[in-house]
């Protein structure tokens, strides 16, 4: 760009298809209405799906297009769950808002914890999320006002709504959950915000230097984060019922989302949707054989890390001309 | 004031073994800038070789080490071949994953393997053998780990500082490029660095395994300690990582007596009290931090 020009006069434009946002629009209206055909099982599943679907956009946001990874996302599944149980429980507030509380609890513990973790850089700073889930779990843990270690059930509260109306909330609370997840970052990262956040993952001093507040953009993105990853722990366990500090603080949920994203496509808006599809398959496929769905798909993902870095969705769109959510302000040449 | 002074010895005691396993932890970062999240998974996969090799031979698991840290050693060397040289380099972000990958591989394979029931390696009467100073008893076992990790420890800065390997070493950390055109082979070094911290882990892998009960889970605690020994200690400084050992181990053993359950807890309190007070750790090499 020449001195005085501004995007739009410049010859460039962003390319934003049309494509993308209509096929998700469809996909949305087309999956709100499995709840009227659909059973209690594929119901729970697909819940599963969009939770999983969530929380990889989150972490795809902090590592893919941010540059700090986590491995404690466990954190915030554990305080959105525990956030929506505790004020479901001792607040009195229906399940159902509680979800929203319990975004608004794990990402204020990510805005308390964030200066802190700050001073850890790259691999260190993700140990360092790992620490920050262990602390709520012991102290969760150890304490009966929490359930301890036995846990909280929702059954007390439950048992008032009727199942059907119950399925179907939490349902279309959690496809509401995923889709805006994926409109919001889309949207974010095609802000002013989301060219501000590539040029910090790309390189921190030079991003200072032409006037990004790197901390200041820091802390939002992993607030943010922080806040979706707290909705979708509150969603997964409000589908379960039933909450433990040692499922909802386990380092597994880190390991599934990291694969889902490596897997599908990093750096992609894509690839945490399709990483979620391949998660959910293998893991209903090898169900009879105990962990190895787990195995399987870490050696997946080493095998994609070293080989293929971009994933399933970077390899179709190497190979295919198709962008459906091109975040990376993929510029075009205006044709004349 | 005994009392204080008995917690003070066993935070120190136990502050050995955090040493040793950090160092395994802070070698690999060192040299390679592979932060390694399998290390806790590699410490248990230690202890197992050791009731393997027990199970086998029937040795006592002390003797065991001198066949655990070799096949350790072999097993980093072919590690970093194999894998991890592909993606050191780049961003310091892709071993981390690779390596998070393997930690998640290994302990479900161990679940498969040898259940996930704890176990734990016996090592006779000197696990409860003590030595009495006045009213203090000092473990005659956690004081072996203490020696046993100052001589670690002095080991490798001799072997760093005194050795042809230890020079190639520092010349090929300081600047790989370089290094590589002065005709070292870097690739080689770096699998001769993740040997070597496989090998120290190996040492303190079975240590482990005798002085506390192991299942394929608990590799993660020990990762997050090892790994709370090296930040509190100070990024990039040997003997701040000893020093960050000591004052983890204390911590604990405090927050141990005052609940069972808070052992850890007390642990991790620590640790980000020293991100937000001084993140440099104890004793920082420059003013770089961590």
């Amino acid at each position: 760009m020449r001195e005085g020009e501004t995007l739009s006069n410049s010859g460039w434009k962003i390319e934003t298809p049309l494509i993308g946002p209509a096929l998700l629009a469809l996909l949305v209206i087309a999956l709100a209405a499995v709840p009227f055909f659909g059973g209690t099982g594929t119901m729970r599943l697909m819940v599963e799906i969009f939770a999983m679907i969530a929380m990889a956009q989150a972490w795809n946001l902090l590592a893919g297009y941010t540059g700090f990874v986590s491995v404690g996302q466990q954190a915030f599944i554990g305080i959105g769950a525990y956030g929506l149980f505790m004020v479901t429980l001792k607040g009195g507030i229906d399940p159902f808002s509680s979800v929203l509380l319990g975004g608004v609890c794990a990402g204020l513990i990510g805005a308390i914890a964030a200066p802190a973790l700050f001073h850890l850089r790259g691999p260190y700073f993700a140990i360092g999320t790992w620490v920050l889930a262990e602390l709520f779990r012991i102290f969760i843990t150890n304490n009966d006002y929490f359930g301890g270690a036995s846990g909280l059930t929702l059954a007390r509260v439950l048992r008032e709504i009727p199942r059907d109306f119950r399925n179907d909330a939490t349902y279309w609370i959690a496809l509401t959950l995923a889709a805006s997840t994926l409109v919001l970052v889309y949207v974010l990262l095609r802000s002013r915000f989301g060219l501000a956040i590539r040029t910090v993952r790309d390189n921190e001093s030079s991003a200072e230097s032409v006037g990004v507040n790197v901390r200041g953009v820091k802390f939002m993105v992993f607030v943010i984060a922080s806040f979706i990853t707290g909705c979708a722990g509150a969603v997964a366990y409000l589908n379960t019922m039933f909450v433990t500090t040692s499922a909802a603080f386990s380092i597994e949920w880190s390991a599934f989302i990291i694969f889902v994203v490596i897997i599908g496509g990093i750096g992609t808006i894509e690839g945490p949707v399709i990483g979620a599809l391949v998660y959910f398959f293998l893991r209903e496929w090898l169900a009879d054989f105990g962990t190895w769905y787990i195995i399987t798909l870490g050696s997946v993902a080493i095998a994609v890390i070293v080989w293929a870095p971009d994933g399933i969705w970077g390899l179709i769109a190497k190979r295919y001309p198709i962008r459906l959510f091109p975040a990376g302000a993929v510029m075009r040449k205006k044709s004349v | 004031m005994v009392e204080w002074t008995d917690t003070l010895i066993q935070g120190i005691l136990l502050g050995g073994f955090f040493a040793l396993s950090g160092l395994g932890l802070s070698l690999s970062f060192g040299i390679m800038r592979i932060v390694n999240i399998a290390h806790g998974d590699f410490l248990v996969v230690a202890a197992y070789l050791g009731v393997v090799i027990v199970g086998l031979v029937g040795i006592n698991p002390i003797i065991a080490i001198a066949i655990i840290a070799p096949v350790m050693y072999a097993a980093g060397y072919g590690l970093q071949r194999s894998l991890l040289n592909k993606a050191v380099g780049g961003s310091e972000l892709t071993p981390l994953l690779i390596t998070f990958g393997i930690s998640i591989i290994l302990h479900n394979v161990l679940q498969e393997v040898f259940s996930a029931d704890f176990k734990s390696l016996d090592a006779g009467s000197i696990e409860i053998a003590s030595i009495a100073i006045g009213n203090i008893h000092i473990g005659l076992f956690p004081l072996s780990i203490l020696v046993v990790a100052f001589v670690v420890y002095s080991a490798l800065y001799r072997i760093m500082h005194n050795t042809r390997f230890g020079r190639i070493v520092r010349a090929t950390v300081d600047d790989p490029e370089v290094s590589s055109l002065m005709g070292v082979d870097t690739k080689k070094i770096y699998s001769l660095g993740m040997a070597l911290s496989m090998a120290i882990i190996g040492i303190a892998g079975a240590l482990y395994g005798i002085k506390s009960s192991f299942s394929p889970m608990t590799g993660g605690d020990q990762l997050l300690f090892a790994f709370e020994t090296v930040i509190i200690g100070g990024m990039g400084s040997i003997w701040g990582t000893m020093l960050g050992g000591m004052a983890l181990g204390i911590s604990q053993i405090i927050g141990f007596k005052i609940h069972a359950g808070w052992g850890a807890f007390a642990g991790h309190l620590i640790f980000f009290a020293f991100l937000f007070v001084k993140p440099s750790g104890l004793l920082a090499k420059g003013d770089q931090h961590a």
